[in-house]
């Protein structure tokens, strides 16, 4: 029982020396480079994408905020950008974007994928 | 309403798979009807909070609040999972013979039933706070009319998710008794290394983990992961149809890392005399 006990703490240690792993990437890398990033803003009325193109930077950080006027909930999701993010109701969300390839990345409102459609035009 | 169906039984798959396994694999237990319940109920209920505090949420962190929360939640499932793996690994076979002699109904489980009740009502809070936010959306803003036949679209998804909870379980429960155990571990292990995955590519979007970002490969033309059943095998083996080469790391190592840890902490040969 007692050697059963000490592998159960054994057990916890590792897992909890595991999670710190997981969250000691945070905090070095992300917050660097958010002040001097170039932003998208887009607009969602009437589950349409404002503008339905947009153009950034090739090769650096940028944010996107996306404000839903609609009032109803959006998914904004792109495949090619790896996003997938609610945004609620007569609100803005705000996405970290890490440094792209050149290329024409498509995004969409993922609860309204039939007439929501937008790119991303990097360069 | 069709749309509104398919949205909602989409975003409760996972959870609804997931509550099908947490019940088949404490099938026996005694008391653990209680905790699945509870499981569900809290996560509901955290549901509906994290939808009512979307906002906050989103905007804490310099806009990637909602993506670390995620991914924290998620850690604590895998934990969780990994837990439950590891400590049956150790104690299977005594919960075995128990239910042989007891019939069935067992008691050696209940300290692993409330890893698994914490899992449940992880995998209901984070699809849930979506249906919950989408079925309010619905709720509020549409025209009279439109709305109800929506509001009945995404009822029929949750119906629908439930039957998928139904379907897991009395397929898992089919599976002869000396075999369970090996099934779910397995189950149990690609569902976890899935999530630890998804909690990585959290972390990747929101720009805190940012090594090898690259996509490993593009399969959304052979099977989307949006659709059912790309949805199904992203919750049972962790499917993606971009993964990143990280997100596929994470997976391989937290296979291998359960894997090693149940072989590390499994029960000792037989003792030759019990207690």
């Amino acid at each position: 029982m007692r050697s059963h006990r000490a592998n159960s703490r054994r057990l916890v240690a590792f897992m909890a020396l595991w999670l710190a792993f997981l969250c000691g990437e945070q905090g070095l890398s992300g917050r660097a480079f958010a002040q001097e990033a170039a932003s998208v803003k887009l607009t969602l009325k009437n589950h349409h994408f404002e503008p339905a193109e947009a153009h950034v930077p090739a090769n650096k950080p940028f944010t996107i905020e996306v404000t839903n006027l609609d009032g109803t909930p959006a998914e904004f999701e792109s495949k090619t950008l790896r996003v997938e993010k609610v945004v609620a109701a007569e609100s803005t969300i705000t996405l970290q974007m890490r440094a792209l390839a050149p290329g024409r990345y498509r995004f969409f409102d993922d609860y309204h994928e039939d007439t929501t459609e937008g790119f991303l035009i990097v360069q | 309403m069709l749309g509104a169906l398919i949205i909602v039984f989409r975003e409760v798959i996972e959870a609804g798979l997931i509550v099908g396994i947490a019940m088949a694999v404490t099938r026996g237990i005694v008391g653990r009807g209680y905790y699945i319940a509870g499981g569900v109920a809290a996560g509901v209920f955290g549901a509906c909070v994290v939808g009512m505090f979307i906002n906050t949420i989103s905007g804490a962190f310099e806009g990637v609040g909602q993506e670390l929360f995620n991914a924290a939640i998620l850690s604590i499932a895998v934990i969780m999972l990994a837990w439950h793996n590891i400590w049956m690994a150790r104690h299977g076979r005594e919960i075995a013979a128990e239910m042989r002699q007891a019939g069935e109904a067992v008691r050696t489980g209940a300290s692993t039933l409330m890893g698994l009740a914490i899992v449940v009502a992880v995998a209901v809070l984070r699809e849930g706070s979506e249906v919950a936010l989408f079925l309010y959306g619905i709720f509020i803003a549409s025209a009279p009319g439109s709305g109800a036949s929506l509001l009945v679209g995404g009822i029929m998804g949750l119906v629908l998710g439930a039957c998928v909870t139904a379907l897991t379980y009395g397929g898992l429960v089919r599976i002869p008794g000396r075999y369970l155990f090996g099934v779910t571990s397995v189950l149990i292990a690609l569902l976890a290394a899935g999530l630890a995955s998804q909690a990585v590519g959290f972390l990747e979007q929101a720009n805190v983990v940012t090594f090898l970002p690259d996509q490993l490969w593009d399969s959304s033309n052979i099977l989307s992961d949006t659709s059912i059943l790309g949805r199904v095998l992203h919750t049972l083996v962790g499917y993606s149809d971009h993964p990143s080469v990280m997100e596929a790391l994470i997976y391989i190592a937290t296979l291998a890392v359960i894997g090693f840890l149940m072989k590390i902490f499994a029960h000792p040969a037989p003792a030759p005399s019990v207690r």
